[in-house]
């Protein structure tokens, strides 16, 4: 069993059969219905940036045309109606991830400064020299560089648990890793560059007998599969909106209240203090100590939005009709003579990897984009991924619910294409 | 001295392997019916920039070797993409006298660099540095001299890559490459 319950595709009922009405939820998305080099756009770069559905682009709008104004700060109508649209989606990102308290969400741009905020505020504070990290070999940069970053400034050591073949951590040498100067765990709850869903509750659980706090980077599994923090016992979960068909900007960085509570504020600036004077400064209470300055007001609202969204079509048919496509995909390009797919973990989300021999993924990206299909070829800032498995880059086909087997269709046929252009 | 770090970094045996793989192709096989139906399945712009002259470049690129000669050598990487390539000059008396590249990339890199060895050899570094200023403008896009044309050769070929304007990069990081080994500068990232 390698995935914690919770986070199993599996879980979201693999017998009933894929009636996801596929056509009505397209609708939903303005951008979808365009052409790009004179073939209908086929989207399949999920994992890197997410589409907007017109509900989403309309409540941010509305904000704009109705309710803008700066936020916490004035007596004036405007400014309340801003601020309770504002905390709305504080609320509403609450109940998504099952928190036991809103102020336990911040805002942040999205998971790279959320990661950021937990490696100034409790990183810079509480990790000392000799001390140690541990991170996993499937890490996106966003959750290397920062670790990396802190051990360099206290001299603390980044340990880091290798993988298998087919991308799967080893939980064996996982725990071996653990010794008195284990201080902090950071690890991706889902690959951006594999799609293995990692077995973060048991993992979480093993660091925890040490007494040792864990970071989750949930930028991959957030849009896909249900959360609940509290069930996973994670002491900090990160993620984007703009994964999870919110616009850029928005995003959170949950913590634990009581770890919350005794870490370094992030940034200094308005909103974040209680009060200042020249001598000193006394700073706010959660969550609002962690947001330093006007945040992305029209974005976290929209991101409130985007979950309502998602409720109301219904997350785990959604799930579904996604495995479904990747179980679809995985067995059409499997089925191309020269295809080689990277990542084949038992439990995977909706990313598809793959590298053709002899041929660079950036001609394949390049010659999809003719044919109007949208991937993303490079080392989906994983490089150490990619030096695991001996390849420059990859081609990464990744989706979403509104993504149809028609367009995994045109994938594979363009990608014969390919080949043959390079026979 | 550059060539020191640069073994080190191409020395991996990950390239080294693929490199291998891709040089044992052997001769072409591509029979006259595939190029036809190739020539079928490429749409125009498509088809400019992935000219058989490319694709053979990128096949069996040319001068693809480490120089024991090189007096000169530059490292060059695209962050982007992950192209990583190291050019190799031997310089003598103000002429290029062998080139050579190494490294890993796409098809368009590949070519660029392959074609760039070709290009260089025996010229002097004013005149090499002169066709890097032309082939930039002809893959920017940007006008170049009536005469540039006649120094470019076949090298027009990368032209079709102005219509790619996130190939460009590809195109262009072998010459920067050499340029920075004419110079003595060991790195060179065009990001």
């Amino acid at each position: 069993m390698l995935a914690a319950k919770t986070t199993s595709m599996d879980e979201v009922n693999p017998v009933e059969p894929d009636t996801w009405d596929v056509e009505r939820i397209r609708r939903d998305f303005p951008v979808l219905h365009q052409t790009v080099n004179g073939k209908p756009l086929v989207y399949l770069d999920n994992a890197a940036s997410s589409q907007v559905p017109q509900v989403v682009i309309e409540r941010g709008s509305m904000y704009l045309e109705q309710e803008h104004s700066n936020i916490h700060r004035g007596v004036h109508y405007l400014s309340q109606k801003a601020t309770t649209a504002y905390e709305g989606a504080r609320e509403t990102v609450k109940r998504f991830i099952n928190a036991r308290e809103a102020k336990e969400c911040v805002f942040v741009r999205g998971t790279t400064e959320g990661i950021n905020l937990v490696m100034h505020g409790y990183g810079r504070k509480f990790i000392e020299r000799d001390d140690e990290i541990i991170i996993s070999a499937m890490e996106h940069h966003a959750n290397i560089v920062p670790w990396q970053m802190l051990c360099e400034e206290k001299g603390a050591r980044l340990r880091v648990i290798p993988m298998n073949d087919a991308g799967e951590l080893l939980l064996d040498d996982y725990h071996g890793l653990f010794n008195e100067r284990t201080k902090f765990v950071a690890l991706s709850h889902i690959s951006n560059a594999l799609g293995t869903i990692n077995p973060v509750k048991e993992m979480i659980e093993h660091a925890h007998k040490y007494g040792v706090p864990v970071l989750i980077d949930g930028a991959q599994s957030a849009p896909h599969i249900p959360l609940d923090v509290q069930d996973l016992d994670c002491d900090f979960f990160a993620f984007s909106g703009h994964k999870m068909f919110a616009p850029t900007g928005s995003g959170v960085i949950y913590g634990k209240a009581s770890l919350f509570e005794k870490m370094n504020p992030f940034q200094g600036g308005g909103d974040m203090i209680r009060s200042v004077t020249f001598e000193k400064t006394t700073f706010a209470d959660l969550p609002n100590k962690f947001e330093a300055g006007t945040p992305a007001i029209a974005s976290q609202i929209g991101l409130g939005a985007a979950i309502d969204y998602l409720n109301e079509i219904g997350r785990e048919q959604a799930a579904r009709h996604e495995h479904e496509l990747l179980r679809y995909a995985t067995e059409q390009l499997a089925a191309i003579e020269g295809v080689r797919i990277i990542g084949t973990a038992k439990e995977k989300a909706s990313v598809l990897s793959f590298v053709i021999d002899e041929i660079h993924p950036h001609d394949i990206g390049t010659i999809l984009d003719q044919e109007g299909i949208a991937v993303r070829a490079g080392h989906h800032c994983a490089q150490p991924v990619m030096q695991r498995f001996n390849i420059p880059a990859t081609a990464r086909a990744s989706f979403a619910f509104y993504n149809t087997k028609e367009e995994v269709d045109v994938l594979a046929a363009t990608i014969r294409k390919v080949i043959e252009i390079f026979s | 001295m550059a060539i020191a770090n640069c073994q080190l970094a191409i020395g991996q045996p990950t390239e080294a392997a693929t490199w291998a793989r891709e040089n044992s192709i052997g001769e072409s096989t591509k029979s006259a019916f595939g190029i036809w139906q190739s020539a079928i399945l490429l749409m125009s712009e498509l088809s400019e920039l992935y000219q058989q002259v490319i694709l053979d470049h990128n096949k069996k690129p040319r001068n693809f070797r480490r120089l024991e000669s090189a007096n000169h050598s530059a490292e060059g990487f695209n962050p982007l993409c992950g192209d990583h390539l190291t050019v190799y000059l031997n310089l003598e008396d103000d002429s290029v006298k062998e080139v050579s590249f190494e490294g890993s990339g796409c098809a368009i890199s590949k070519a660029a660099a392959s074609m760039m060895t070709q290009a260089v050899k025996g010229k002097t570094k004013q005149s090499a540095e002169a066709l890097f200023t032309d082939f930039h403008r002809m893959v920017t896009g940007e006008d170049y001299a009536p005469d540039a044309a006649e120094r470019l050769g076949n090298l027009k070929i990368f032209e079709g890559v102005r219509e790619f304007p996130v190939r460009v990069k590809c195109a262009t990081l072998p010459w920067h490459t050499m340029h920075a080994a004419l110079n003595n500068e060991e790195l060179v990232s065009t990001e």
